[in-house]
This record gives structure tokens, C-alpha cells and sequence, in this order.
């Protein structure tokens, strides 16, 4: 029987539940996260118009670069002021 | 018969030198038994010829206990404690048989001897007529407890509590190499077990502590510990030698400015490959000259694959989970290679990049593959540059501009262009990064029917092709075939990522 010493990080991960699914959009805070490639400004204003018409109140971010996670300070951020999130990941 | 080195029979200090960093992983020492202890084995020629000694020694004042490295009936009538685990004899250092030592009252060492000297034998124990019938004079043998077979076992075993990584058991019925396939911690080739005896060897290579925490290794930004860097390092196949260049290299990639994290989740197929510069690259064996990016080279093939395998089995970063390369590349198993400095005219990249002269580093950079640069007549720098520059042009595509950098690596025949008409690095990089500039007519979206390029506002403009210091240039390869090479970038500068070089610390 061989014994080899386990290089993984052995965590056992946190398991977050998600937040509850709200039933509709119309009246809650929306934001709207632009990863900031190309285009993504064009998908994220379609989807603007659209909850508009539904009731949401819709607020826009934007990661300073697609090639790094959002700050941790933005997440924070969007969490506290929106009910839902949507990311547009473009191009 | 193994460890065969004949030891001339000499007084040794008390507690032989060499062994306090052992210390570090010693547990539970056995104490010895008070008065002369002896240690021998029956394979042992001079421990055989030396009973009729001990046979006068058990009779005498002083008692003797002897330890038996193989044969626990030797030597007979003798009642030999039996130390064929070997686990005293390791404890106290014993590297030649016979070995007599004298233990005060307390289990502390006060002397020893090693081997047979009739004279240092009747001294040491102060009887004169000890062992008349015996020659003047036979050199020992070595200890099974320093046998190169069975030391790292033996290290293993007795520092066992030492390592703090959990133990791993496969079952009876289970394929060592399948197993570990099984359980996810392969890029796809081979690993080798890494047992505690192994990881114990990879970590004498470094002198840093087993618990040192080198890196916060993303996407999970989990630490990481000198330890754990070993145990991956083992599985990719590296010596310990390697292991100050790996962990130099963790360190590297594992910075803001590197950016794992975005070469990982990028769907672009680029990956860390790692330069190293000054004397370690030939002290581990290297390569920078023939096939430099290629197979064939141990050391090459296995540091970008163990800080791979940090990032995979530690960090949580796998190929379509966080890893979402489209197509990947070759590379990203691991590349690391040496810059040819001795053939190069030129100051190294390390140089270049602040590193003083004779120190070790490494210098990680995002890339794709390596693509290759034909010029087979140019015998001019200025043709052979202008030739490059087109090359590079095309890097990624010809429609990619200033957010990316480039590792290009000149072949020494391109090289010899530059030698022989007394070029320098800043002089070539200089003239090349003159013929980078682009006319951004040339690339902007919808010319020539391609609908990718620069906005049109962007029209009218000289860009460069590279971000301002983003092309790294080095040396190497095979002394024959003008040929060199470029690995294109990713998004770079604070953006993206940037190369980091870090010095290489024992």
C-alpha cells in the first residue's frame, strides 16, 4: 500500500447558498455589470430599455479591466445596492 | 554490497558535525544505554574480525551494548539489540561500522571511534590487552543507516510528524500512477507518487522552512507553503535542485501585476513560461542551446509543470472550470528554459531587467507558444531587423496593437548578425522598435474587407506594435539554423499582465 503526501489544498470549501430567485424584476434594483470588453456597452443598453419597461430601476458598473477579477470593494458594492445583478461578458 | 566506504579509524568529536540540521525533523531520539555501545553489522568484515574485542569488552568492567544493523543473531553470544529498522543508528548519525561510543549515565554521547585501531581501541576503553590477536589495523564500513538506498526513507520515517500535509493511502488493489489519475491531480501525463520520502529529499533542495507560506495561489487564493510546493514539485518530476527555481517561479506568477488569475480565466490560450538567468541554469542542467523549447531536458520539462501543478491542485485552476482556453497550447504543460548568456554578446535579460550581474532569476511571462521567424539570408543586422519586425507584426494578429508584448528569442546564428557588426541589446531593440511602428490606415476595421481592426476614429495615426517595454528579447538555441522565435502576449500592462522577474534565493 503506498502513502503519498495530498498535493491539493485540502479546504473544504464554504457552501454559499444563492440568494432567492425574485419572481419578477419590475420594482427591484437592477445592476448591470459591464466586464468592459468590447461591446459589452451595447448588449447592457438593450438590456437597460428592457427593465426599464418592466419597472426596474437599473444601475450601471463596470470592471476596470475584463482580464482581472472584479475588486472585491465593487462586489461589495453591487451587493448592497441592487437586488439582482446581471454580467455582461461581450465581445 | 552497498555503502561500502572504508573509514580510517579516527577519534571523532563528540557529536559529529554535519548533523544539526537534521534536528530540524528529528522526533523522539532513542536515548542509548549507559557505558560503551557499539554498533555493527554481520556483512561487515571488520566487524566480524573485531568479536573476539567485544567478546573481551562484555566480560570487562564497563557494559557494552552493541546495536545490529542486519543480522539481529550477530555477532552470537553478544545478546545484539536489533537495529535492522535501522532507527537508532540513523538518531545518532552512525556512518561507519563498527562504531563504539561511550554514554554517560545520563543517555549523553561523550565520545566515539570508528573502524578498528588496536591502539585507539585498548586507549578508549583502557585495556591494554584488548584485541592482541587482531591486526594493528582495518578501516569500517559504511552504515545501512547512510546507505543511499534507504537515507530518505529513513529521513522520512523519522520526521514523519515534521510535514503537515495529510496522508493520502491508496488501496491494496490500486495502480500507484491510476490512482492519482483518479483523484484529478494530473495535467494529463504521469506523476510520480509523492511519498514522504521523496517530498522529505525535494525539501532539502531549498533552505527555507517546510511551513513558509511562498504564495497566495489563485483562482481559490489559497497559501501556499514551501511544503506543498515540494509535494507538486515531486509529482512533476523535478530534482530538489530545482526547487528554489520553482519556487521562485510561484513567486513570480503569483503577484498582481502577473495576473494568474486572468491568464487562467482568459479564453485566449496563453500561459506562464519561465526564463532563467546566471550560474543555477547550468548548475541544474538546463538547457538553452539545442531543442531549447523542446523535449528532452528534465529540468526544462518540469518547473513550468510543477508551478502548473500548484496552480491546478492547489489553487483550484483546471482546464474548463476556471482554465477557459479555447484551444490552450503546448505550453501551458509548463516551458521554462535557460538564456544562452555565454554565447550572447549581449548584457542578459535578467541584467536588463535590474538583476545584478552573477545573481540567479527567473522572469515569468504570459504567452502563447512559441511560433517560429525564418530568415535564411539576411547577412546584415539592418536586413535580418527589418525581417523581424515584419514577423512581429503579425504577432497574434496583424491587427493587434500597443495592449500586448512579445518574448522574442533570438537563435545564436541570428545572433552573430549582431556580433559581428557590433550591435548591442539597446541598439537592436532600438532599431526594431523603429520598424514596430504601424500606419494605423493600414489596420483600421473594414480595410481590406476584414471587419477586426482599430476604430476608425483611431485613422491617421503611428502606433506601436508592442506596449512601451513589453517586448522582451533573449538568447538561445542551437548553435546551427537561423531561425528564431516569438511568443506572442495577452492583454498587457496593468490591464492584463506584466513579466515579473524575481531573484532565485537557496
Amino acid at each position: 500500500m503506498t502513502t503519498v503526501l495530498d498535493p491539493t489544498n485540502e479546504a473544504t470549501p464554504t457552501r454559499i447558498e444563492p440568494s432567492m430567485r425574485p419572481e419578477s424584476l419590475s420594482g427591484l434594483t437592477v445592476g448591470l455589470l459591464d466586464i468592459s470588453k468590447p461591446r459589452g456597452d451595447v448588449f447592457l443598453d438593450q438590456i437597460e430599455s428592457k427593465l426599464t419597461e418592466l419597472g426596474s430601476t437599473v444601475k450601471r458598473y463596470a470592471k476596470p479591466t475584463f482580464a482581472k477579477p472584479a475588486p472585491v470593494d465593487l462586489r461589495h458594492q453591487i451587493a448592497i445596492e441592487c437586488d439582482a445583478v446581471i454580467e455582461a461578458l461581450a465581445d | 554490497m552497498v555503502g561500502l566506504s572504508p573509514t580510517e579509524a579516527i577519534q571523532l568529536p563528540n557529536k559529529h558535525e554535519g548533523a544539526a540540521n537534521r534536528d530540524t525533523y528529528t522526533v523522539s531520539k532513542p536515548v542509548l544505554p549507559s557505558g560503551l555501545v557499539a554498533f555493527v553489522k554481520q556483512d561487515c568484515p571488520t566487524c566480524e574480525l573485531i568479536e573476539p574485542a567485544l567478546e573481551t569488552l562484555m566480560r570487562g568492567d564497563e557494559a557494552l551494548t552493541v546495536y545490529t544493523q542486519d543480522d539481529p543473531r550477530f555477532p552470537e553470544g553478544l545478546s545484539p539489540i536489533d537495529d535492522t529498522d535501522l532507527t537508532v543508528s540513523w538518531h545518532h548519525d552512525i556512518e561507519t561500522v563498527p562504531t563504539l561510543m561511550r554514554v554517560s549515565s545520563d543517555g549523553t554521547e561523550e565520545e566515539r571511534i570508528v573502524g578498528w585501531s588496536r591502539d585507539a581501541w585498548q586507549a578508549f576503553c583502557g585495556i591494554p590487552e584488548l584485541g592482541m590477536t587482531l591486526p594493528e589495523h582495518r578501516p569500517g564500513c559504511g552504515s545501512l543507516s547512510v546507505d543511499p538506498n534507504r537515507v530518505d526513507d529513513l529521513t522520512a520515517r523519522s520526521s514523519a510528524t515534521g510535514l503537515a500535509t495529510r496522508r493520502v493511502k491508496f488501496a491494496e488493489l490500486e495502480d500507484d500512477f491510476e490512482a492519482m489519475y483518479d483523484r484529478g491531480w494530473s495535467d494529463g501525463l504521469p506523476l510520480v507518487p509523492p511519498t514522504e520520502a521523496r517530498v522529505v529529499r525535494m525539501l532539502a533542495g531549498t533552505s527555507r522552512a517546510p511551513t513558509d507560506v511562498v504564495a497566495v495561489a489563485p483562482p481559490d487564493l489559497i497559501d501556499v507553503t514551501v511544503e506543498k510546493v515540494a509535494v507538486n514539485a515531486v509529482m512533476a518530476g523535478c530534482k530538489p535542485e530545482y526547487l528554489p527555481v520553482v519556487i521562485a517561479a510561484l513567486e513570480a506568477v503569483c503577484t498582481d501585476e502577473f495576473n494568474m488569475h486572468g491568464l487562467l480565466a482568459t479564453t485566449m490560450g496563453v500561459g506562464p513560461v519561465f526564463i532563467v538567468n546566471g550560474p543555477i541554469a547550468k548548475r541544474i542542467g538546463m538547457n538553452s542551446g539545442m531543442n531549447v523549447f523542446g523535449q528532452g531536458n528534465r529540468a526544462n520539462s518540469t518547473i513550468g509543470r510543477a508551478v502548473q501543478l500548484i496552480i491546478r491542485n492547489v489553487g483550484g485552476g483546471r482546464p474548463g472550470e476556471v482554465d477557459r482556453a479555447a484551444q490552450g497550447g503546448p505550453h501551458k504543460l509548463g516551458l521554462a528554459f535557460a538564456e544562452d548568456e555565454a554565447g550572447s554578446p549581449w548584457i542578459s535579460l535578467a541584467q536588463e531587467r535590474g538583476i545584478a550581474v552573477g545573481a540567479d532569476a527567473i522572469t515569468a511571462v504570459c504567452v502563447e507558444s512559441p511560433r517560429i521567424i525564418v530568415d535564411q539570408m539576411s547577412r546584415t543586422p539592418e536586413s535580418l531587423t527589418n525581417l523581424l519586425a515584419e514577423a512581429l507584426l503579425a504577432t497574434l494578429s496583424p491587427r493587434m496593437v500597443v495592449g500586448i508584448d512579445a518574448l522574442l528569442v533570438l537563435s545564436p546564428e541570428h545572433m552573430a548578425r549582431y556580433r559581428d557588426a557590433g550591435w548591442d541589446r539597446s541598439r537592436f531593440r532600438q532599431e526594431l522598435e523603429n520598424r514596430l511602428m504601424i500606419n494605423s490606415d493600414d489596420i483600421v476595421r473594414g480595410h481590406n474587407g476584414i471587419d477586426e481592426g482599430v476604430p476608425v476614429d483611431f485613422a491617421g495615426l503611428q502606433l506601436p506594435k508592442f506596449r512601451p517595454g513589453g517586448l522582451l528579447i533573449a538568447h538561445a538555441g542551437g548553435p546551427a539554423g537561423l531561425f528564431s522565435s516569438v511568443f506572442g502576449g495577452w492583454v498587457s500592462g496593468s490591464k492584463g499582465s506584466v513579466p515579473v522577474t524575481r531573484e532565485i534565493i537557496p
